[in-house]
C-alpha cells in the first residue's frame, strides 16, 4: 500500500503510523458533555466504504495526514496535511 | 584542569571499502536545527541567505554544497549543515544544535544506488533523485535522512545511537551487491 | 531419451549430476527434469498421502509431482520443482516421501488402505477421545505428513531483499510480454520486464511456430536484443511475480542462485523484490489442464504441452512411444511435432467426434482414455471408443483436456474471474486491478498472432497512450475444443496429484453436503499443496458444478491469494536475521560498561547495563546491593541518555505544556525543574517525567524511555491536528545529549571536581536547571532526582559521553562510589514509591496513583475531561500502594495477585496485584508497589499475596509507597 504524502509524495505505507478515524482532530469543548466526550474518544463508525482516517508520516517528514480511503477497496482517494484539515473547520 | 575528549558516531565502523563502494564518515561540522515560527518563513530565507549564502530549501530539496548545506530535514523543519548559526536565525525560528545527534555516512560507488536500493523504499535512481534532492525515510528499518550529493554519492544520517545498525545494515547490502557484480 | 537436432541446450556442454545417489551427465541448458528424461527416468516422487509412484507432470513451475530436495546438509533446499531448477555440474538431488527408496515405498501400504482415507478422513477418524490427539493422532499426522524435510540446521544461505521501482512493469516475457515490452521501451518509457523462466520467451521456446517468417526462439533473440540496447528497458529473469498488493505494488521473487553450484560466495540465494510499478501488463500466459481417468496419475503421464516443450526445448522425448490424448486442436501439433522428430507417436485419442484427422497417425474420434497400467511408468493405456475398449501400448502419454488463463494475479485484490464460455477457462474481471492490464493467453487469446497484437495494445492502454508497431507474421489458429473434465468409469481418477485428490473425492464432498467450492476444498484438501491446485482446481470445480447441478460460473472458484508459487520465509524475511532483526540502539557509555562486565538489557531498543559486577559478588543481587549502597552512601553514577529529550521552543511553548500535562508549565520560572504527568484523553496516564525551563519561551521535556516515540507523536499530533494555530516548535533532543544521573549524599563533591564553576545549594537548589561548563564543554544541569537522594543529572553533547561517563565513573570510585546499573535504579525508585511503566500500564489513571491533585483546575489539558468520569473517581479502585512482607515467607513477587486474608485465592476474591519489587539493602527487607482496591485508605491492613505463576505465598502489609525517608529531606542535601 502507498501513500501520497502532500509534503513527500508518494511513499510506502512501511512509513506511516496508523492512529485511527480522523474525528480525532475535532476535540469537543471541555464542557461538551459525557455523550460529546464518549463520541469522540470511544465511539466509531467502520463503514464498508470511505473512512477518514489519520496516518502519521513517522519515518518520513514527520507530518500528521488525513488519508480519505475505502475500506473495502483499500483505494486512497485523498490525502490533505491534518493541520490544513484542522485549519479548514476551524 | 580535567579534559573530556570527543568521538565521533561513527568511531571504529568506517571507513568501509566492499567492491567498488565506500562508506565513510561525513564531517559536516555543525548541525543546526532550524523551524521557522509562523510567518517567519520568510525572513529565516532571508537571514540564511544573507549570513551563509544558501537558499531555504522547499520540501524533499538541499541546498549549498560540500561543507555548507542546508537539508530540508522534514516538515517545517532544515537541517543547516556545516557554518557556526548566526544568532540571527533565532529570531525566525527554533534554533536547536543536532551537532551530535546524527551519526552521519557517505556512501560512494558506482553502485551506490543499487546498495540503497537493497535498505530504502524510495526510487533513488538518477534520473528521479538527483543531486540536491533529499528524502526522509528509512533505511533498513532507522528512520533516515538521504541526500544524494554527487553522481554516484550520498549522505545518509540516522540517530546516532543507531549508527552500529546502520553501518551493519549497510555492509551486508554492500557486500551483496559487491558479490553480484 | 534425446532427440537428435532437436532443442534449446547446448550439446558441447556435457554436466554431471546426481540423483538418488547414482551419476548421470544432461547439458548446459537442461532442467533437471529434462535432464533426468534424457536419462530415462520417469520415476521422480511420491505423492503426499498414498505414497503413489510419480513422474514429471509439466515442464513448468506449477509442476505438482516432481519436487526433490537438491543439495545437502544445513543447505539442503525442499521440495525444489525438478521443472524450475536449472541443471549444473555437480547438483545432487534425491526424491521425497519416501522409505528406504523411490523404488520400494513402505508407505505405499496407504494407497491400499485407500477405501478408508477418502475425503474427510482426518475429519472423520481424528475425532475421539479427545486425549488422543496430542499423543497419537498428532504424533501420527506429522510423521505421515510432509514432502520434503528440513535439515534442522540453521538455514545457512544467504538471502537478499530489494525495492525498484518503473513506469511499466511487464509480467511475463512471452509473446505478449516481449511486444508490450518492446512497444513501451520505444515509446521510451521506463520499463521492467520479468519472467520466471531463466530464459524468456516463454511459450516460443517450446513449440515449432514461426514469427516473423524465422523461428520463434530466433525472434526471441532479436526482440531481447532489441530491449537491452534500450537504456529505459530493464529485464529480470528467474523472477517470479507473486504477489500483487495495493497501491501498484508488487512482490517478486528473483533466484539468484539455485541454477549456480556455488555457495557462500555472498551471492544471494534467492532476493525479495518489492516493485512499484505505476502501470501494469499481466502477459502470464496460461497453463494447461488434464484430463481425470482411472491412473491418471501413472509416471509418463503428463501435459501435452509439457510434452512438446521436452522435445522442442530440451530435445528430449518422455517416451519411446508416445499417445495423444485431448479435446482440442491444440493435441494435436504434438503429434506432428514429435512425427516430425521422428519419434513414434502411437495413437492420437480425441474426445470430440468430429475432430479433425490427422495423417500419418491413428486417429480415434470420440474416444477417451478410460485406465492407464504400469505402476513405475506407463505401460500400456486402455480406451474407450465408439466401438468399445481397446489396449494401447506407450510408454507416455501426452494428455491436454484445454488451457486455463493464468488469471492469479488479478485476483490478488479481491476480484473474481469471470468465466469464457468459448475458451472454457476463467478469465480476468476487466478493471480487476488498478493500472494492471491482462493481455495474451492470460486473458483469453489463445493464437500467436492475437497475444503479439494483444502486447503492443496492452502497452498502448497501461502507459495511457496510442502506440503502433509493426507485428510480425504469425500462427493466428482457432482454438477449438469441447470440455471434458473426467472420463466416467470405475476406480480412482486423481485431480490434485499432490494431495491425492479424485473425482470420488469430490463427488463425496458435494453429496456430504459440502457445496460450496470453498468447504470442498477445505474437506477433501483439492488445490491446497504446493501448487495450489494449478492443474486441477478448474476440474475440480467442474466437477462439484456438475454433482450440484450448477452451472460453473455459479460455482465460481476458490480465493487466489499470493504467493503465486512458494516464496521462502528466509526471502521474505530477508536481512531481518540477526542484527538486522531490529536496531539496535547504544548509549555513548555502551562499550565502557560493556568492558566492566555489565550484562547489558534491551529496554526497548535500547541496551542499558543491568549491573556492574566486580569479583567475588556470587549474583546480580550482591552487585545491586552494593550499587544501591553507593547512592544511599556516597555517589553512584548511571546514564540517562536513553529517557527522551524534546526541546520545546516558540511563544506558545508554555501553553502546549500545560495543554499536554496535567500540571502548570506556564508559572514554571526560567531555570526550574517541574514534574509533570500526562495523560491519554481517555483520562488513562499516558507518561510522565521532568520539564526543564531554559528560557522564557525555551523548554526541555523529558519522558520515559519507553514513551519518547510516542510522547513525541502525541506533541506533534497536539501541534499539528488540535492547535495548528500554536506557535510553537518541537525538536527531539534525545540523541544530541548523553546524560548522566549522578546520585548521592557525595553527588555535588564530584561535580564541583568537574564543573567549571563550582555549584552550591543556593545557586544550584533542588529542582533547578541551567547552562554548565563541564571540563570546558557546554552543558546542562538539572537538580533532579529519581532516587530520593541529593542528586543532578549531567548534560554533555554526546560526543563527550563516553569520555565523561568515564570520568565520572573514575570521581565516584575515588569517592566510595561507582557506577549503577538498572537493578539498583530499579530499587532506588521502588524505596521512594516513583512511578514507571510497570505502574503507569495505560489502565491506570492519576486517581489510581494519588495524583488526582496534579490535575490543574484552572486549564484544560488532554484526558481531563475524561478523567473525571465517575468510574474513575470510585474510591475503591485499585490504586497505588507501599508494599511488605510480614508473613513467615520474605519473598514478593512482581505479578502476584491480592486477596483478603480468609478469602479463597479466586479471581471474584481479587484485591489488586503486586507491580514492581526489589530487594532493599537499606531497609534489609523486599519493598513493593501494587495496586489495591481502596489504596492509601487501606494502609495498615493486610492481605494475602498469591502468586499461581511461581507458587510463592505470604502475607503482605498495605504501607505508605514511599518505604525509605519518608521525610523527603535527603533529596533537599
Amino acid at each position: 500500500m502507498r501513500i501520497e504524502c502532500p509534503i513527500c509524495g508518494s511513499r510506502d505505507r512501511r512509513e506511516f503510523y496508523y492512529q485511527g478515524a480522523a474525528v480525532a482532530v475535532a476535540r469537543p469543548a471541555p464542557d461538551a458533555g459525557a455523550e460529546a466526550w464518549d463520541d469522540y474518544v470511544h465511539l466509531r463508525d467502520n463503514p464498508a466504504g470511505w473512512h477518514d482516517e489519520l496516518w502519521h508520516h513517522e519515518a518520513g517528514c514527520g507530518a500528521w495526514v488525513v488519508v480519505t480511503r475505502n475500506l473495502t477497496t483499500h483505494e486512497i482517494r485523498d490525502v490533505q496535511l491534518a493541520q490544513s484539515v484542522k485549519e479548514a473547520s476551524a | 584542569m580535567v579534559e573530556i575528549v570527543a568521538k565521533s558516531a561513527v568511531d571504529g565502523l568506517v571507513p568501509l571499502e566492499i567492491g567498488a563502494q565506500k562508506l565513510t564518515e561525513a564531517k559536516l561540522g555543525p548541525l543546526t536545527s532550524l523551524m521557522a515560527y509562523n510567518g517567519a518563513e520568510a525572513g529565516l530565507a532571508k537571514a540564511l541567505e544573507t549570513a551563509h549564502g544558501m537558499a531555504l530549501p522547499g520540501p524533499n530539496r538541499a541546498t549549498g554544497k560540500d561543507g555548507a548545506r542546508a537539508i530540508w530535514f522534514g516538515r517545517g523543519q532544515v537541517v543547516l549543515a556545516g557554518p557556526e548559526p548566526v544568532a540571527d536565525l533565532a529570531e525566525y525560528a527554533a534554533v536547536v544544535d543536532q551537532s551530535d545527534a546524527w551519526a552521519c555516512v557517505e556512501l560512494s560507488g558506482p553502485k551506490a544506488e543499487a546498495v540503497l536500493a537493497r535498505l530504502v523504499p524510495l526510487d533513488l535512481r538518477a534520473a528521479h533523485f538527483k543531486r540536491g534532492h533529499t528524502a526522509r525515510t528509512q533505511i533498513q528499518h532507522v528512520n533516515a535522512s538521504v541526500t544524494r550529493i554527487g553522481a554516484d554519492r550520498f549522505l545518509l544520517m540516522v540517530f546516532r545511537s543507531m549508527a552500529a545498525t546502520l553501518v551493519h545494515d549497510l555492509s551486508q547490502a554492500m557486500t551483496t551487491v559487491a558479490a553480484r557484480g | 531419451m534425446r532427440v537428435a537436432g532437436k532443442g534449446l541446450i547446448d550439446r558441447a556442454a556435457p554436466l554431471s549430476f546426481r540423483f538418488d545417489g547414482h551419476s548421470y551427465d544432461g547439458l548446459a541448458g537442461d532442467t533437471l527434469a529434462s535432464a533426468l528424461l534424457a536419462n530415462g527416468i520417469k520415476l521422480m516422487g511420491r505423492s503426499f498421502k498414498y505414497h503413489r509412484p510419480r513422474g514429471v507432470y509439466s515442464a513448468g513451475s506449477e509442476e505438482p509431482n516432481a519436487l526433490v530436495t537438491v543439495g545437502r546438509g544445513a543447505a539442503a533446499e525442499p521440495n525444489i520443482r525438478a521443472t524450475v531448477q536449472e541443471l549444473y555440474g555437480g547438483l545432487e538431488a534425491v526424491s521425497q516421501n519416501r522409505w528406504p527408496s523411490l523404488g520400494f515405498d513402505v508407505l505405499s501400504l496407504n494407497d491400499l488402505g485407500a477405501p478408508f482415507l477418502g475425503a474427510g478422513f482426518y475429519y472423520k477418524t481424528f475425532m475421539w477421545p479427545q486425549s488422543f490427539w496430542e499423543k497419537v493422532y498428532e504424533p501420527f499426522i506429522r510423521r505421515a505428513a510432509g514432502l520434503g524435510g528440513l535439515s534442522g540446521a540453521p538455514n545457512p544461505d544467504h538471502y537478499d531483499k530489494g525495492y525498484l521501482f518503473c513506469d511499466l512493469l511487464v509480467i511475463g516475457a512471452g509473446p505478449t510480454g516481449l511486444m508490450a515490452a518492446l512497444a513501451a521501451g520505444r515509446a521510451g518509457a521506463d520499463v521492467l520486464l520479468v519472467d520466471e523462466d531463466s530464459r524468456m520467451g516463454g511459450r516460443l521456446l517450446a513449440e515449432t511456430q514461426e514469427v516473423g517468417g524465422q523461428p520463434g526462439h530466433l525472434w526471441v533473440d532479436n526482440v531481447l536484443a532489441e530491449l537491452d540496447s534500450l537504456p529505459n528497458v530493464r529485464r529480470m529473469v528467474r523472477t517470479t511475480v507473486t504477489g500483487v498488493h495495493d497501491g501498484g505494488t508488487f512482490g517478486a521473487l528473483e533466484r539468484v542462485s539455485h541454477h549456480r553450484g556455488t555457495r557462500g560466495d555472498g551471492v544471494p540465494l534467492e532476493t525479495f523484490w518489492r516493485i512499484v510499478a505505476k502501470s501494469s501488463v499481466l502477459a502470464a500466459g496460461a497453463l494447461e489442464r488434464g484430463i481425470a481417468f482411472r491412473n491418471n496419475d501413472r509416471p509418463g503421464i503428463m501435459q501435452a504441452g509439457a510434452v512438446r516443450a521436452y522435445l522442442n526445448r530440451w530435445g528430449v522425448t518422455p517416451g519411446k512411444t508416445v499417445t495423444v490424448f485431448g479435446n482440442n486442436d491444440g493435441a494435436h501439433q504434438t503429434v506432428r511435432d514429435l512425427q516430425d522428430a521422428g519419434v513414434h507417436v502411437a495413437a492420437l485419442i480425441d474426445s470430440r467426434e468430429d475432430a479433425p484427422l490427422l495423417p500419418g497417425v491413428q486417429v480415434f474420434k470420440g474416444s477417451v482414455v478410460s485406465n492407464a497400467a504400469g505402476r513405475h511408468g506407463l505401460e500400456a493405456i486402455t480406451l474407450r471408443t465408439p466401438l468399445g475398449e481397446e489396449r494401447i501400448a506407450t510408454d507416455c502419454l501426452a494428455v491436454s483436456g484445454g488451457w486455463n488463463a493464468t488469471v492469479h494475479l488479478t485476483c490478488h485484490l479481491g476480484a473474481r474471474p469471470e468465466w469464457s464460455e468459448q475458451i472454457a477457462s476463467f478469465v480476468p474481471m476487466a478493471g480487476a486491478v488498478p493500472g494492471m492490464v491482462a493481455a495474451g493467453a492470460c486473458n483469453g487469446q489463445m493464437s500467436t498472432a492475437a497475444c503479439l497484437a494483444a502486447g503492443v495494445a496492452a502497452a498502448g492502454q497501461a502507459l495511457g497512450r496510442e502506440i503502433s508497431v509493426d507485428l510480425p507474421q504469425a500462427e493466428d489458429d482457432p482454438y477449438r475444443l469441447s470440455p471434458i473434465w473426467a472420463v466416467p468409469g470405475k476406480g480412482r481418477a486423481w485431480l490434485d496429484f499432490q494431495n491425492d485428490v479424485s473425482v470420488k473425492d469430490v463427488k463425496q464432498a458435494a453429496h456430504e453436503n459440502f457445496r460450496s467450492v470453498e468447504h470442498m476444498k477445505r474437506y477433501t484438501t483439492q488445490g491446497m499443496a504446493t501448487d495450489q491446485g494449478k492443474n486441477s482446481n478448474m476440474q475440480a470445480l467442474a466437477l462439484l458444478a456438475d454433482a450440484t447441478g450448477r452451472g460453473i460460473p455459479e460455482t465460481g472458484t476458490t480465493t487466489f491469494r499470493p504467493p503465486y508459487t512458494p516464496v521462502a520465509i528466509a526471502a521474505l524475511g530477508a536481512g531481518a536475521r540477526g542484527k538486522g532483526f531490529a536496531p539496535e540502539r547504544f548509549t555513548t557509555s555502551h562499550a565502557v560498561s560493556v568492558e566492566m562486565g555489565a550484562p547489558m538489557v534491551a529496554t526497548g531498543l535500547w541496551y542499558r547495563p543491568s549491573y556492574f559486577p566486580r569479583e567475588r559478588e556470587n549474583t546480580w543481587r550482591d552487585s545491586c546491593d552494593r550499587e544501591v549502597g553507593y547512592v544511599r552512601n556516597s555517589v553512584g553514577v548511571c546514564d540517562v541518555s536513553t529517557l527522551g529529550k524534546i526541546d520545546i521552543q516558540g511563544p506558545d511553548a508554555a501553553a502546549l505544556l500545560d495543554f499536554a500535562y496535567t500540571n502548570m508549565f506556564s508559572t514554571l520560572k526560567v531555570g526550574r525543574v517541574r514534574y509533570g504527568l500526562m495523560l491519554r484523553e481517555d483520562g488513562h496516564v499516558m507518561d510522565d517525567g521532568t520539564t526543564a525551563r531554559l528560557g522564557e519561551t525555551h523548554y526541555v521535556m523529558t519522558t520515559t524511555t519507553a514513551a519518547a516515540g510516542p510522547v513525541m507523536r502525541h506533541l506533534e499530533f497536539i501541534t499539528q491536528a488540535l492547535r495548528p494555530d500554536w506557535d510553537v516548535r518541537i525538536t527531539s533532543a534525545t540523541e544530541q545529549w548523553a546524560q548522566f544521573a549522578v546520585a548521592g549524599p557525595k553527588a555535588r563533591d564530584l561535580l564541583n571536581g568537574l564543573l567549571d564553576t563550582p555549584i552550591d545549594n543556593d545557586s544550584f537548589p533542588f529542582m533547578a536547571c541551567g547552562d554548565v561548563s563541564v571540563a570546558g564543554v557546554a552543558g546542562r544541569l538539572f537538580r533532579i532526582s529519581f532516587s530520593g537522594e541529593h542528586a543532578y543529572e549531567v548534560a554533555v553533547p554526546a560526543r563527550y559521553g563516553e569520555s565523561l561517563f568515564k570520568l565520572l565513573v573514575e570521581r565516584a570510585e575515588a569517592l566510595e562510589g561507582g557506577a549503577y546499573g538498572m537493578e539498583a535504579l530499579n530499587v532506588l525508585r521502588i524505596e521512594k514509591g516513583f512511578i514507571t511503566h510497570a505502574e503507569i500500564t495505560g489502565r491506570v489513571t492519576a486517581f489510581d496513583c494519588h495524583m488526582e491533585r496534579m490535575i490543574s483546575a484552572k486549564k484544560d489539558c488532554i484526558g481531563k475531561t475524561m478523567a473525571q468520569r465517575e468510574g474513575l473517581l470510585d474510591p475503591d479502585r485499585e490504586r497505588l500502594v507501599g508494599l511488605k512482607a510480614v508473613g513467615p515467607v520474605k519473598q514478593i513477587t512482581a505479578g502476584a495477585h491480592l486477596f483478603n486474608e480468609g478469602d479463597a485465592a479466586h479471581r471474584v476474591h481479587d484485591q489488586g496485584y503486586v507491580t514492581s519489587v526489589g530487594w532493599s539493602p537499606s531497609l534489609e527487607r523486599y519493598v513493593a508497589l501494587g495496586f489495591v482496591r481502596g489504596g492509601m485508605a487501606r494502609v495498615g491492613e493486610r492481605v494475602r499475596m498469591v502468586d499461581h505463576l511461581r507458587d510463592v505465598e505470604t502475607v503482605l502489609e498495605i504501607v505508605d509507597p514511599v518505604q525509605f525517608d519518608p521525610e523527603g529531606e535527603r533529596v533537599r542535601g
